[in-house]
């Protein structure tokens, strides 16, 4: 009997030839990520255990970006008793302000094909996009795994996604994953993997793929997974060995589900308020007047996903009453992006460029909404008050979406 | 057999951790001071009218969303004795049991019953309400190991000889 992708990371993280759906087992942890909302619980919770010591000090990463830089004065609380764990279990790898957790847990080198991670983030999904098993915990978890090194999961179903073909212009990844979970529903893969193949997701660049593993939670999934390739071998800067190379659904492998599109059949659309899987498409909600746009977050703040809104704005001006806020992932690819001309390009169409982090998206800073205002955005939640008041009205899209209803004030398709 | 009565709030379908607890409370230092804003983006006035003892009934994926430990634990600090759901989502499960939260699934009970009613849950075998029984299956066995142990911060604490 074959196996799926997280059957395969699952079986050789135990050492054992193959596990089955259902079965309960305690894996080994590559990787922890924990953030900045909830290093006090994690501590206090890892205090009260009755743990010392971190059970390896070099494989925890601790990032700060929720509440970075602070817009409350007690958020610098977080980042003291961080800073003190850290010194007090010899944590090395700590980000202060480098970018979103979610970017910086591949970009910065540390989840490579394979890995077993868990985060205290529900789009802990993310790592999926380089063949890696993650998902979120909460920060009790987390606060046992740092004293132990395991934690106790169910090996999940598994519902495999192909996708055949050459997506049309003006269609991104991220139109993929939201006709996705409109079609399986806000629940519709709860517990079990997502596992992506065919030629387009061949096709796609890590960005891409990072859009959808990151919204693989928004039906309710446990993880995502995508083949280790090339393209993922020269991002992580490694070369795959046997196992990473193997990583990649057998053809007897037991699937849950198997779910079959074209690629030139996908349209750009919109997940409409204040339910993920309420996708439409934005040729239908055409004319929508709007009062701000978001390009960013671990959704879609890449280069990419810049390029993309910046091709669309060029030589364009932002409609005088909308406000777009412009974020990247990480200070890397801020950097890239000033460098390649982009952010000139964004910023002279009336961008506001704000600082890499979970700000806007989680509703805590930079650009939050009031009652009666509607925001078309590339994040990955639009739930009731997210980013604003509960009567704010969000839209989540694509990039280029996005940077089109920003130009004309109103929801519009980018590629007309 | 472990059994209580309670009085009932009844929530619909996809009942996010933003609803539960928005993410603007996260950062507030305990638990006691974010319990008031709970579910305050769909219901402000929910989280006062909560008394000790009190069940909330909702439709599927209650819980969906955020890895947020805070929602089970405001749910669990505003007294209300157990969530019976259509089904709960993935993350939100595995915290409400680490924190000794008793959720139930059980797929018609929603559809069936309105918000002030009385129930009576026997845990691990059925609820009655209306006069009528509603089956409800047990826990896995590792569940109900942690549950046993009072959570996983005591069953943690064991572990390392602090009990």
């Amino acid at each position: 009997m074959g196996q799926t992708i997280i059957e395969k990371i699952i079986a050789h993280n135990l050492g054992v030839q193959s596990v089955k759906p259902g079965e309960i087992v305690t894996v080994n942890v590559d990787w922890v990520m924990l953030d900045d909302i909830m290093i006090p619980f994690i501590v206090d919770k890892f205090h009260e255990m009755g743990f010392t010591k971190v059970w390896d000090p070099d494989k925890a990463v601790l990032i700060y970006d929720h509440l970075v830089p602070a817009s409350q004065q007690d958020d610098t609380r977080h980042y003291r008793t961080g800073d003190a764990f850290a010194k007090e279990c010899g944590l090395t790898h700590v980000h202060r302000s480098d970018g979103i957790c979610h970017q910086l847990m591949t970009e910065a080198g540390y989840v490579k094909p394979g890995d077993v991670v868990f985060g205290t983030d529900s789009h802990t999904t993310t790592y999926g996009c380089v063949g890696a098993f993650s998902t979120g915990i909460g920060y009790t978890e987390m606060a046992a795994i740092l004293g132990t090194g395991t934690l106790w999961v169910k090996v999940p179903e598994t519902i495999k996604v192909v996708i055949e073909g050459t997506l049309p212009e003006g269609v991104m990844s991220k139109d993929i994953i939201l006709r996705l979970i409109g079609d399986l529903g806000a629940d519709g893969a709860t517990y079990r993997a997502l596992e992506f193949s065919g030629s387009a997701i061949e096709q796609m660049s890590i960005s891409s793929r990072m859009a959808m593993a990151n919204m693989a939670i928004e039906a309710g999934a446990k993880c995502a997974a995508f083949t280790p390739d090339e393209k993922t071998a020269e991002y992580c800067e490694i070369e795959l060995d046997e196992f990473q190379k193997g990583l990649k659904g057998d053809a007897d492998a037991r699937y849950m589900k198997i779910l079959v599109y074209k690629a030139e059949d996908f349209v750009p659309v919109m997940a409409c308020p204040s339910q993920v899987d309420k996708i439409r498409p934005v040729e239908e909600l055409k004319g929508t007047r709007i009062d701000q746009v978001f390009i960013g977050s671990c959704t879609n703040g890449r280069l990419e996903d810049l390029q993309a809104a910046a091709k669309v704005l060029e030589g364009k001006k932002v409609a005088p009453f909308v406000k777009l806020i412009v974020n990247p992932a990480s200070r890397k690819i801020y950097r890239e992006a000033l460098a390649c001309g982009v952010l000139k390009t964004l910023i002279e169409a009336g961008a506001i460029v704000t600082h890499p982090g979970c700000g806007l998206c989680c509703g805590r800073t930079g650009g939050i909404l009031c009652d009666g205002q509607r925001v078309v955005a590339t994040n990955n939640r639009n739930f009731l008050g997210r980013m604003g008041t509960a009567k704010t009205e969000i839209y989540l899209a694509s990039p280029m979406t996005a940077a089109a209803c920003a130009v004309a004030g109103e929801i519009a398709v980018a590629v007309d | 057999m472990e059994q209580f009565t309670g009085k009932v709030w009844v929530l619909d379908d996809d009942i996010d951790t933003d609803i539960i607890i928005p993410t603007e409370y996260l950062a507030m230092k305990t638990i006691e001071e974010m319990r008031q804003y709970a579910f305050s983006p769909l219901r402000p006035e929910l989280a006062s009218k909560i008394t000790s003892g009190d069940i909330l009934v909702a439709g599927k994926n209650f819980g969906c969303g955020s890895s947020r430990e805070q929602a089970p634990e405001v749910v669990k600090a505003l007294g209300i004795r157990c969530v019976i759901a259509k089904s709960f989502a993935r993350i939100f499960f595995r915290n409400a049991i680490n924190n000794g939260l008793l959720l139930i699934e059980q797929p018609d009970l929603h559809d069936r019953i309105k918000e002030g009613d009385t129930i009576t849950v026997t845990v691990n075998q059925a609820i009655e309400a209306g006069g009528k029984q509603y089956p409800i299956t047990s826990l896995p066995g590792n569940l109900v190991e942690i549950i046993e142990a009072g959570g996983l911060v005591k069953a943690m604490r064991r572990r390392n000889g602090r009990i």
